[in-house]
């Protein structure tokens, strides 16, 4: 059975964690409210377009094959995520739970191979 | 720690608690310590590559130049842009610092010097280094601004591509020492190189693994020749264009904080954690925590060494090593090394 507790001062040290990156954001802001360095005008609030008004909407079309990286990456980091367990457990699956990890992965090798083919892993 | 508290007349959830977070406290403020001073040894050893000084005026031998930096940064005006999306643009670094300090949870500095000694302790840290991605992503998207949306893209593209090849890669060291635990792994390397060394690295099998492993941490923490995010010349400042403040210096201590975490991971994984390089004993003497602290390091130092020297990729370049080589590579790789577990009946430490 799983101890949940050790999982608890991980917990604490994620709170902990986000209350100092909180203060490290939001202390700044009060500070520069104080000094007087909260200055915002008009010019300095435009997004950054090497000197010149921005040109057209920033959220514009993207190139199709970030999510072609995408789709291959859910594929892959699945995979890898099935042999996680069988890899610590080696000695109690044997010969039999190998041939089957490999038959898995020579699977998804034959998809590494035809997405190669058909060209997704090219950037050009 | 819990019994020194205990000892002070407090009851055992209390003491537990004030323990845990002591030992938080204990990790997240040395190791803000140590992003400061690495930036420095960063920029020295840069330095001394091109025959410069490096920074020198700040304090001795420039040894306060980060506080100065820090100051400077603090008393900053935090812009947010008219067109960004405000929540989502705070929340962004919260997050890139908060992932990055969170995954030191797990790292055993020496024996039994871990805050979380969890069974799946490495997982967890992939895991917790996969969410980094988000910081990121929506620091690109709420910026509303074309330079940090297109490098968000190329980061997210590039920190998942190579994600998949580190995920085989600590498959394969986990074949070989039998568990997730870090701290098992470490002790697996153990008298390794037939009882000499301490350390996977010996091994002819995982040895490729470590070079695969080094490379890809150098891209999973987008540090030169895989800085593309960051590109001056095409990008500006990529997806911290629109960070001023403390919230640009959140990514660039998140960043450094991962830098770190990775070369622990190096350490821990293939060069014995904080095991001495040799199994003799005198070295044994030497605590263990420094021997971790010089590996990481030494590290530390390949990473700014290779900065200094090497040129920067092209994206096709890039995306071409991380899923034509690496990926190929070490698939085969966990086919050689669990063939090889299996036909000898080698089958992780029995400890």
């Amino acid at each position: 059975m799983i101890d949940l507790g050790q999982y608890l001062p991980i917990l604490l040290f994620l709170g902990v964690a986000l209350a100092i990156s909180c203060v490290f954001v939001f202390l700044p802001m009060g500070v520069s409210r104080l000094t007087g360095t909260h200055n915002p005008t008009a010019e300095k609030l435009s997004e950054y377009e090497c000197g010149f008004p921005a040109f057209e909407e920033p959220r514009s079309q993207f190139d199709v094959r970030f999510y072609l990286v995408a789709i291959l990456f859910i594929i892959f980091d699945l995979e890898a995520a099935f042999l996680f367990p069988w890899a610590v457990s080696l000695d109690f699956t044997g010969w039999s739970g190998w041939t089957t990890m490999m038959i898995f992965i020579g699977e998804l090798a034959i998809g590494l191979i035809y997405a190669w083919k058909v060209g997704a892993l090219e950037w050009e | 720690m819990t019994e020194f508290f205990q000892s002070l007349g407090m009851n055992y959830e209390w003491a537990w608690f004030v323990a845990t977070i002591a030992g938080i406290l204990l990790i997240a403020f040395p190791l803000m310590l140590a992003v400061a001073y690495v930036i420095l040894i960063d920029r020295k050893v840069w330095a001394a590559i091109n025959l410069r000084k490096g920074p020198n005026v700040v304090g001795p031998f420039g040894l306060l130049q980060s506080f100065a930096d820090g100051l400077k940064v603090f008393l900053q005006e935090t812009i947010i842009p008219s067109a960004a999306n405000k929540g989502i643009f705070i929340i962004a670094p919260i997050i890139t610092f908060t992932v990055a300090l969170a995954a030191w949870a797990v790292v055993p500095f020496a024996d039994g010097v871990v805050l979380a000694d969890i069974n799946v302790g490495l997982l967890y840290i992939l895991a917790i280094s996969s969410l980094s991605v988000y910081g990121v992503v929506m620091a690109g998207w709420a910026s509303n601004s074309k330079y940090p949306f297109f490098s968000a893209m190329r980061a997210a593209a590039q920190m998942i591509s190579y994600e998949v090849s580190i995920g085989f890669i600590l498959v394969c060291v986990v074949l070989w020492a039998g568990s997730w635990n870090l701290t098992e792994i470490v002790e697996a390397q153990r008298g390794h190189g037939f009882g000499i060394v301490n350390g996977f690295y010996f091994n002819l099998l995982l040895f490729p693994m470590w070079v695969v492993f080094f490379i890809s941490s150098l891209a999973e923490t987008q540090r030169v020749p895989f800085d593309l995010t960051e590109a001056e010349s095409e990008l500006v400042a990529g997806y911290q264009t629109e960070y001023s403040s403390m919230a640009f210096a959140l990514y660039w201590l998140g960043e450094y904080a991962n830098i770190l975490l990775m070369c622990a991971l190096n350490t821990l994984l293939f060069f014995g954690g904080w095991l001495p390089p040799v199994d003799w004993a005198p070295l044994y003497w030497v605590p263990g925590i420094i021997w971790f602290l010089l590996k990481t390091l030494f590290f530390f130092f390949m990473f700014s060494w290779v900065m200094a020297t090497v040129p920067r990729y092209r994206y096709d370049q890039l995306m071409r090593l991380g899923w034509k080589i690496f990926l190929p590579m070490s698939l085969i790789f966990v086919f050689v090394i669990s063939g090889y577990l299996m036909a000898t009946g080698h089958f992780g430490n029995p400890a």
